[in-house]
């Protein structure tokens, strides 16, 4: 547990303390900030909408701790727990707490999109603090006025379909229409999709956006082109499973794609009749399941080790365990690179920060000119397995993907409800 | 009758029979007591300004300290504490305040008067400066009045569709225009930019002051947090505030006297929604954003819960509630390190209005009765 360690490194470092003073009083206060422990603020949404997925993120974020035994550099690492409730002006408060009252070093968060734009705006204000992303995916926060205090080793909405265009193309769909909800992130997600599946051909004649959270989809259903070869679904879990069994209700029968959180368990364990339908939906994210690299299978391990079920962790680690543990990993492995150093306004920290290639379990991480992760993403194909359950297989993993998606800094706009376009 | 008739009849009543004023006239004889300086009021009979004849029966020893402390403490305080403590505290107080003159003055209880500081600060953020191309990039002190302005008239009109219920209808008819205000601010892109809001309204650096500093904001925040106070004190004690609390008290009796109950419940709810405008304003400022996250119905309630909480009995409630709230949201996650530190917040709440309905100012009164000072002097347990 890490409060165990937690006590054992304060009696260890008690302990230095004092034999240090005893032996030399020359011990400076260089040395001991060397041993002092580092305080890291860890902010995700406990409360709200988000709050499972808040929760499974601070256990994201104590692994990576807790995998290097709660020690960076020689020194301790004590983590400092903030919560929100996915409103920006909550998630600013939280963070100011944790700044300005709990003086931590490193601030870790926050969660959702709307909230890391409006931390990124704060960390302007504490140009001597470093800001590292926790899960948060909205395109903007390293797109429009980024901070130079702010980083995101996590891939972004966008980032996570890419591919998928290339999949649906090689599937023979040519015309497809978007069902997703109306906000930033599906926007994103609708983006990374179209712009490569724009550019091999394909037309996307009617997007819908519906309201977060909505339970009657029928209006939608209505709307639904007869010549339409395939759906794109970017719905949240619960809405998906509403989505579905109201299209199998109208008689619907067209194949499906999903978005990075549509093709979740929820859906997989979809009991209606269309079920086998749902054999061959593809869908892409920043990881999958089903990946059997070494490093993956490892890091699941360790998070059913650390957190199992009975303990309420999930089956296999979630998206957000996988972020927030991608961003403090990094955190870490650049405190451990300066040594611990966080003087001088952690300048050496930030310069560590931007070049640090962080060994992820699905692949290597950059960092581009703005702070945003370069990254892996995954296409992914429901099939059944030997017993009849719905799981998802590997379709193509896509190394290097950039917030650009291959275009160039002049052309490239922000996803939004009309752009792209290719009706 | 007259109204000035009519506060001198409910005057008189109180000092026999512990009516129902905001300020019994016993209060100022017991405060120039307590001061030493004079047993009887100078200005009684003298030609001075109204406001300084105001200033003299309203303030008293406790109002000084109060205000001293008010003001030296940002100089001791960390910035934190002044900022997100201490400004976030005045601000929300402030609009709990408008909640508290609707409800203890004039005895609706609306719940709509987040949904109103939010249009203000909707309105501010559209037609001031913000970093969403919908903005007009209007001057800031001309996008104030017209944020404050829209938001009274919304508040007007809300208080005059809402005006013929009563009680638990009154909450249900300003929740679902809360509620309406919301979906409204989140599926709307044209105007409003729905989900996420605006971002980057900060306040304006005027004479050489980046009023967003902590220290700048804390004295604004306060400035208009007491005239927010003053006002209120100064206003039950017109004749369209004492008329406000005869209809509250009985509707029938004041509509058989000749006053409007309509107009006077109207007049009410504009006058609270300018108050919350102002704290709007204010809150925007603050947060540096808006989002339809500032307006849901979590808020709304909360704006009650602080009211509430501090007690509606008297302005300063509000304030009191607003402070036992920001400590709350910000340091119970300290207390228990856990997911569950709501429960923290839930208990504490319950635990005051459990012991105490009249909330902080309720149980002040209780203490006070059971340690009395001297009960002669102190007022009646059933001052409003």
């Amino acid at each position: 547990m890490i409060e165990e360690t937690t006590v054992k490194m304060t009696k260890r470092i008690w302990i230095h303390s004092v034999v240090g003073a005893a032996t030399a009083a020359a011990l400076t206060s260089v040395a001991w900030a060397q041993g002092a422990p580092v305080k890291i603020g860890v902010l995700a949404t406990l409360e709200g909408p988000f709050a499972a997925g808040g929760a499974d993120g601070m256990r994201g974020a104590e692994l990576a701790i807790r995998q290097r035994g709660g020690v960076v550099a020689g020194r301790k690492i004590e983590m400092v727990r903030a919560s929100s409730n996915a409103n920006p002006d909550v998630a600013v408060n939280a963070v100011r707490k944790l700044v300005e009252q709990d003086k931590v070093d490193l601030v870790v968060g926050p969660l959702s999109g709307g909230e890391g734009i409006a931390v990124k705006d704060y960390s302007k204000t504490q140009p001597n603090m470093t800001f590292i992303n926790g899960g948060s995916g909205a395109q903007a926060t390293t797109l429009q006025n980024p901070s130079p205090n702010f980083f995101r080793f996590n891939t972004e909405g966008a980032q996570w379909m890419v591919g998928l265009g290339k999949a649906a193309v090689d599937k023979g769909y040519k015309r497809v229409m978007v069902i997703a909800e109306d906000y930033a992130f599906p926007y994103s997600q609708v983006q990374g999709f179209m712009s490569e599946f724009c550019r091999l051909g394909g037309k996307v004649p009617v997007k819908a956006w519906v309201p977060l959270g909505g339970k009657d989809y029928s209006s939608v259903i209505a709307r639904i082109p007869k010549d339409v070869d395939a759906l794109l679904v970017v719905l949240g879990g619960a809405d998906a499973v509403n989505f579905l069994n109201q299209y199998e209700a109208a008689g619907g029968d067209k194949p499906m794609m999903g978005g990075s959180i549509t093709v979740s368990q929820d859906v997989l364990n979809y009991r209606g009749k269309r079920r086998d339908s749902l054999v061959g939906t593809i869908s892409a994210g920043p990881y999958a399941d089903s990946f059997d690299g070494a490093d993956w299978k490892a890091f699941v391990a360790d998070y059913q080790k650390n957190y199992p079920v009975s303990a309420g962790g999930y089956p296999s680690p979630s998206l957000f365990a996988l972020v927030y543990y991608t961003n403090m990993k990094a955190a870490l492995d650049a405190l451990e690179q300066v040594k611990g150093d966080l003087s001088g306004g952690q300048a050496k920290y930030r310069e560590a920060l931007s070049k640090l290639e962080l060994k992820m379990p699905t692949g290597t991480v950059k960092l581009d000119s703005n702070r945003q992760a370069i990254g892996t993403t995954f296409v992914t194909e429901v099939v059944k397995d030997s017993k009849g359950d719905l799981t998802t297989r590997v379709l193509r993993k896509v190394d290097n993907v950039d917030q650009m998606l291959g275009m160039k800094r002049e052309e490239f706009q922000m996803g939004s409800r009309d752009v792209p376009a290719c009706p | 009758m007259s109204a000035a008739q009519w506060r001198r009849a409910m005057n008189g009543g109180l000092r026999h029979a512990a009516g129902s004023s905001g300020q019994p006239p016993v209060r100022v004889q017991a405060s120039a007591v307590a001061s030493g300086a004079a047993a009887v009021d100078p200005y009684a009979d003298s030609d001075a300004p109204r406001w300084l004849k105001f200033l003299w029966r309203t303030l008293s020893a406790r109002h000084v300290l109060t205000f001293g402390l008010a003001l030296v403490f940002p100089f001791v305080a960390t910035p934190f504490f002044t900022f997100q403590v201490a400004a976030q505290a005045l601000v929300l107080g402030l609009i709990a305040l408008s909640l508290t003159f609707l409800g203890g003055y004039g005895g609706i209880v609306s719940l709509a008067q987040m949904s109103v500081a939010g249009m203000a600060g909707y309105a501010l953020a559209i037609l001031g400066a913000s970093s969403t191309p919908i903005s007009l990039d209007w001057p800031w002190w001309l996008a104030v009045i017209f944020a404050v302005l829209i938001a009274t008239v919304c508040a007007t009109v809300i208080g005059w569709l809402s005006v013929r219920t009563e009680g638990i209808y009154t909450i249900m008819i300003t929740l679902a225009f809360g509620v309406a205000f919301y979906y409204l601010a989140l599926q709307n892109y044209t105007l409003f930019n729905g989900f996420q809001g605006f971002q980057k309204v900060y306040p304006p650096h005027v004479l050489g002051v980046n009023w967003r500093d902590p220290l700048p904001f804390y004295f604004l925040s306060l400035f208009w947090a007491m005239a927010g106070y003053f006002a209120v004190k100064w206003i039950v004690r017109t004749p369209f505030g004492v008329a406000l609390q005869g209809v509250r008290d009985n509707p029938r009796r004041m509509a058989a006297l000749g006053f409007n109950v309509v107009a006077h419940r109207v007049a009410a709810y504009a006058v609270a929604g300018f108050m919350a405008a102002i704290g709007g304003v204010l809150m925007v400022w603050y947060n540096g954003l808006i989002t339809p996250g500032s307006v849901n119905t979590g808020w709304q309630i909360n704006i009650l819960v602080i009211a509430v909480l501090g007690g509606m009995r008297h302005p300063i409630g509000a304030f009191l509630g607003a402070i036992i709230f920001v400590l709350l949201q910000t340091f119970a996650i300290d207390l228990i390190d856990r997911e569950r530190f709501n429960l923290v917040i839930g208990v504490v709440f319950l635990a005051i209005v459990l012991f105490s309905p009249d909330g902080l100012l309720g149980l002040w009164a209780k203490l006070r009765r059971r340690f009395g000072s001297d009960p002669s002097v102190t007022s009646p347990s059933h001052r409003q």
